[in-house]
């Protein structure tokens, strides 16, 4: 599992160094393209994942124990808090649609000279927390199943492989988020 | 995998851990620190990042095979950027690509390479 979280490092990453070397740039664009989010939403989000990541950790635990009810119960703790944050993306999302800045479609919402180089920031901006949200996705439909399996049974103290993989899946698109947190939301905070 | 079970309440010490730098993050970027601003939100994004991989992720307990799978990634991406930026900071690149002066009616034709900012 670490082998193929390596290789998602590296996924993200590259969109991340594209990133880096336009910010060196466009400095100035990326401080007004941050302020386009808001950062109390990029708050809440955060707090919820992480919120999600003790409940998985504590999931791990339960399953560390041979506890299946505790395993289930963790586990859809974990799938809501999942469905609240892309709650609060699609939220997010829907804000940006209602305000034209959607780069390539209508990004009529903001009107200045460097009008360009934002909307580049926002590309960037939808590239990473689309690319987030669809791991996100995916890792709901395998907490599923894997909360199906432990509502069956299948797992026991000395047999729960599977739960301890999706724990590091999960673990991992959280430490992304924290990432993207002030690469997107704080770079223009101190205006 | 280590067999040891860790107890409920160091969990939630360590994602208390990641409230408070939360919260340090975003007050902190409140204040205008000028170059230091993204060295320090990346230095808190960070240190998050460690708390979860090795606590969250058991990789404080993790055996020498765990370890260097992890750290491969973080090898490769550091060699990505540290190419990739080297070869933007020595070439000179124009503020605004000259095609971008059409788009903004004409202003900066007269001098693509002014800065916009």
């Amino acid at each position: 599992m670490w082998g193929f979280l390596s290789t998602e490092i590296l996924f993200f990453g590259g969109i991340l160094c594209g990133y880096t070397v336009y910010r060196l740039l466009y400095p100035q664009a990326w401080v007004h393209g941050s302020e386009l989010n808001s950062l109390w939403l990029g708050v809440a989000m955060t707090v919820v994942l992480l919120a999600s990541s003790l409940t998985m950790a504590l999931a791990v635990r339960a399953a560390q124990l041979g506890r299946s009810n505790a395993i289930v119960g963790f586990l859809l703790i974990t799938i809501a808090l999942g469905l609240v944050f892309l709650s609060l993306k699609a939220y997010e999302y829907y804000g940006h649609w209602v305000h034209h800045l959607i780069p390539g479609f209508n990004f009529s919402g903001y009107q200045a000279p460097d009008q360009h180089q934002v909307a580049l920031f926002v590309v960037f901006y939808f590239f990473l927390t689309l690319l987030h949200a669809a791991h996100m996705i995916i890792g709901v439909g395998v907490l599923s199943v894997i909360a199906f399996l432990a509502h069956r049974g299948r797992f026991s103290a000395i047999d729960h492989g599977p739960v301890e993989i999706v724990g590091l899946y999960w673990h991992f698109v959280d430490i992304v988020w924290l990432f993207l947190f002030p690469l997107l939301y704080l770079v223009g905070a101190h205006q | 995998m280590t067999t040891e079970v860790r107890s409920v309440r160091f969990y939630v010490s360590v994602f208390l851990a990641l409230l408070v730098l939360t919260a340090l993050t975003t007050s902190v970027a409140e204040v205008d620190l000028g170059a230091l601003n993204s060295p320090v939100a990346m230095l808190i994004a960070a240190t998050k990042a460690a708390l979860v991989a090795l606590f969250f992720m058991h990789l404080r307990w993790s055996g020498y095979r765990i370890r260097f799978a992890a750290i491969a990634g973080l090898l490769w991406l550091s060699l990505m950027f540290a190419f990739v930026l080297g070869d933007i900071a020595t070439r000179h690149i124009p503020q605004q690509p000259s095609g971008w002066s059409n788009l903004t009616g004409g202003q900066a034709s007269s001098n693509p390479a002014t800065p916009l900012n």
